[in-house]
């Protein structure tokens, strides 16, 4: 007879959280930049591709931090999949707000 | 007929890569789905994961050829600034979009929602190749893994289609030679 090791739900639990991190940041420096003049600046990292460079980077950086955190935490763990599962998506959705044009153009000030 | 080096380049980011990763979401999704014990016997879940391993893993290799292809390639051609003597616009898509007031909406909506929007793509795609990597074969007995899972490759596609589609129209308006 053999026992099956499950592994644990914490490094879904990590990788999923981490990505809505990363989405929410990407919404985030997207409406900062848009809005905030001296952030879209500083977010100018090439100058062919203009804050769009800085924007990414950040996020990815913030994405790829978070999992390795959250991994570390959680690799051996089994925690509460669900809410973290919600949480999760709804950082995701709400990363896509943050690149909607409409929605960042509210924070935009008027000429 | 003629295909400039800058056009080659828009065909491999918007209809080679782009389009490859929308078009074998379907495939990706009904793996994820029909990972149920009911469906599958211990042979098929085994020769299912090997398959769906290298799928969503070429997917998420794929979304990310697309977006910085798109954003370090493409995307400096189309935000180009002209010279100030230039009355001919046609090699400078942004400008020539913003030039009438008809078009305009196609930057300052297209493409602005299309240049960042496309980026949560790669982000929600990897995190399902690498939950499927990892867990395998256990994922027939999680059914709440799986679910999320596919929560994050429906808005991975979304953030695909909305750029892809975006892309296409805005192309059409204002292509790059």
């Amino acid at each position: 007879m053999t026992t099956e090791i499950l592994i644990k739900n914490g490094k879904a639990a990590a990788a999923l959280l981490a990505g809505g991190i990363g989405a929410l940041t990407m919404g985030l420096m997207t409406t900062l930049g848009e809005s905030v003049a001296a952030i879209g600046t500083a977010l100018n990292w090439y100058n062919p591709v203009g804050a769009l460079s800085g924007k990414t980077t950040v996020a990815v950086i913030v994405w790829l931090i978070a999992w390795a955190v959250l991994g570390n935490q959680w690799k051996d763990k089994d925690v509460d999949f669900d809410k973290i599962a919600m949480i999760a998506l709804v950082l995701l959705l709400l990363g896509i707000l943050g690149t909607f044009p409409p929605f960042f153009d509210l924070f935009v000030p008027k000429a | 007929m003629e295909v400039t080096f800058r056009e080659s380049w828009g065909v491999l980011h918007g209809l080679i890569f782009g389009a490859l990763f929308l078009l074998s979401f379907s495939g990706g999704i009904v793996g994820l789905y029909s990972l149920r014990p009911e469906f599958l016997t211990a042979e098929g879940l085994k020769e299912r994961m090997a398959r769906m391993k290298v799928w969503v893993a070429s997917m998420a290799a794929i979304v990310w050829a697309t977006v910085i292809t798109g954003t370090y390639i493409v995307y400096p051609w189309y935000r180009a600034k002209p010279g100030a003597d230039v009355t001919d616009l046609s090699a400078y898509p942004r400008s020539l979009l913003l030039s009438a007031a008809n078009t305009a909406e196609w930057h300052k909506f297209g493409m602005e929602f299309k240049e960042h929007v496309a980026w949560i793509a790669p982000i929600a795609a990897t995190v399902v190749a690498y939950v499927i990597a990892v867990y395998g074969p256990q994922l027939i007995k999680e059914p709440k893994i799986r679910k999320a899972l596919m929560n994050f490759f429906v808005v991975a596609f979304t953030a695909a289609a909305i750029a892809g589609v975006l892309g296409a129209f805005i192309t059409k308006a204002a292509p790059i030679h």
